[in-house]
């Protein structure tokens, strides 16, 4: 690939970049869950049929979304590998400096949280989009138009305790992830200030919070009122 | 004066070169002032083993006055030890306490090979240098003080960048062993002023591939670097020197 950068500075700006639009797409994706709770399920439907009716509109994002992921896993593979080789020798003791230091339970995790949800995104995909559909009876009719019921789908794959209690782990894992990456996206693309920085340090607190709670809150309401919504 | 004489219990990083491999070895120190430098204790821990025909503790220092860049180890997991904006030899035993067991490592990095005990080798550092962090300036008569005028802000920007020592403590505190911090204060001290203007893109692309070919890591943003600095050396310029970076890639 002549086109993947040798420079370290070349390739953190990539997983930086990727990082940016990778949490703008988990900011839609969460929007769009939401309608899950509305108490209404045209809602959700007539959202899932909207977007599936895009067709090669939506294939191309989702083509992109993909190459989006995957530039971000292997940017952050080089910058693992590197960290790897740069150290041979680890410290008997390892310390926090503290005062300056941004150096957090997340940004030494970011590897590996990152890699569970690199399997889960799969695992996610496979059983909820590309779950049972049409085909399997589950159908809705939305403003006068058949179309497939994935809210029904997704009820009956919540009351599965199993599936809860993995997706609040990830959802929690996805929070510790975004707590170190939303601030540190930012300082990767080069945008520093004196009084923006601390901000977006600590915003990025707050979104990671707001993103890990929005998401598991979804398949927890869902369980906890069973089939009723 | 503080009249109460102290021990230390130090677990000290011995190793005879860069190919031996290195072991920790205790030692205890008694009756230490805590007026003392922590390098004073040190001189006295290797006194005593000169005398007892042990080989003394090898570690680098130079000025002891924080300003030469030449000492730096690593203090129970933090280089430099526990005060912020310190080099080691401007550390005083009153920031341990009585009977503390205090635990010294080399600064570790591939890129920082360890010469003996607590000496690293960093002339990587040097090399990062040599590929350009300077400016080309005609010799002859030197040009008259006034005649390029700088904002006083832009001035002292410079100068913050300036201040780096080149200890190397940064590349010993980042979990990953990047010399980020180092190289773009270099880096930003010179962008920032009119004189580094011609070589500008040049410089931080040459600068950056060196830095990368001396086999230090990438940077995470973990930011412990800026807070083991002695010269407090803020983050803000990793970024300017990643803005700089992909500016002189564009232009390319
Ligand atoms: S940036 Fe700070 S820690 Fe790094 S070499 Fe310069 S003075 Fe030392
Ligand atoms: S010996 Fe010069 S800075 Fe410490």
């Amino acid at each position: 690939m002549a086109l993947w950068p040798r420079s370290s500075v070349a390739k953190k700006f990539l997983n930086g970049l990727t990082g940016v639009g990778l949490t703008l797409f988990i900011i839609v994706h969460l929007a769009g869950n939401l309608l899950l709770l509305t108490g209404n399920p045209d809602d959700f439907n007539r959202y899932a049929h909207k977007l599936e009716s895009l067709g090669p509109l939506l294939w191309l994002a989702e083509i992109g979304l993909a190459l989006f992921f995957i530039v971000h896993i292997f940017s952050a593979l080089s910058v693992y590998v590197d960290k790897l080789r740069a150290r041979p020798v680890r410290y008997a003791v390892s310390g926090n400096a503290g005062g300056a230091s941004r150096k957090t339970i997340s940004s030494q995790t970011m590897i590996v949280t990152g890699l569970v949800l690199l399997l889960f995104v799969p695992w996610h995909v496979a059983s909820l989009k590309f779950g049972p559909g049409v085909e399997e009876g589950y159908v809705a009719i939305v403003d006068g138009l058949l179309v497939r019921d994935l809210h029904s789908w997704v009820i009956e794959y919540f009351q599965n305790p199993v599936h809860v209690a993995l997706y609040v782990l990830v959802m929690l894992l996805l929070g510790l992830h975004l707590r170190h990456g939303v601030w540190s996206m930012i300082q990767t693309l080069g945008a520093y200030h004196p009084r923006l920085t601390p901000l977006w340090y600590t915003g990025g607190v707050v979104f990671a919070l707001v993103m890990a709670v929005g998401f598991l809150v979804i398949p927890i309401w869902i369980y906890v009122n069973g089939a009723k919504i | 004066m503080n009249k109460k004489k102290m021990t230390l219990h130090l677990k000290i990083w011995r190793q005879a070169n860069a190919q031996a491999p290195g072991r920790f070895v205790l030692y205890t120190v008694k009756d230490l002032s805590p007026d003392m430098s922590f390098l004073e204790m040190l001189d006295v821990l290797n006194e005593e083993l000169t005398k007892k025909g042990e080989l003394p503790v090898e570690f680098d220092s130079d000025c002891r006055e924080g300003i030469c860049g030449t000492c730096g180890f690593v203090i129970n997991g933090v280089a430099h030890g526990p005060r912020r904006g310190r080099t080691v030899c401007q550390l005083y035993l009153r920031d341990f306490q009585d009977g503390q067991t205090v635990t010294l490592e080399p600064f570790r990095a591939k890129a920082f090979p360890v010469i003996k005990d607590l000496v690293v080798d960093r002339s990587a550092f040097d090399r990062i240098m040599a590929a350009g962090g300077y400016i080309s300036v005609d010799t002859g008569s030197a040009p008259d003080a006034n005649s390029i005028l700088i904002p006083k802000e832009v001035a002292e920007a410079a100068f913050d960048a300036a201040a780096c020592i080149g200890c190397g403590a940064c590349v010993a505190a980042c979990p990953n062993a990047s010399a980020s911090l180092f190289v773009s204060a270099k880096i930003a001290h010179l962008a920032l002023l009119p004189q580094g203007q011609p070589e500008r893109h040049r410089r931080v692309l040459k600068m950056v591939a060196q830095m990368d070919k001396e086999n230090f890591g990438n940077c995470s943003n973990h930011g412990e670097c800026e807070a083991v600095c002695p010269k407090n050396i803020s983050i803000k310029y990793i970024a300017l020197m990643r803005r700089d970076y992909l500016r002189a890639l564009l232009a390319k």
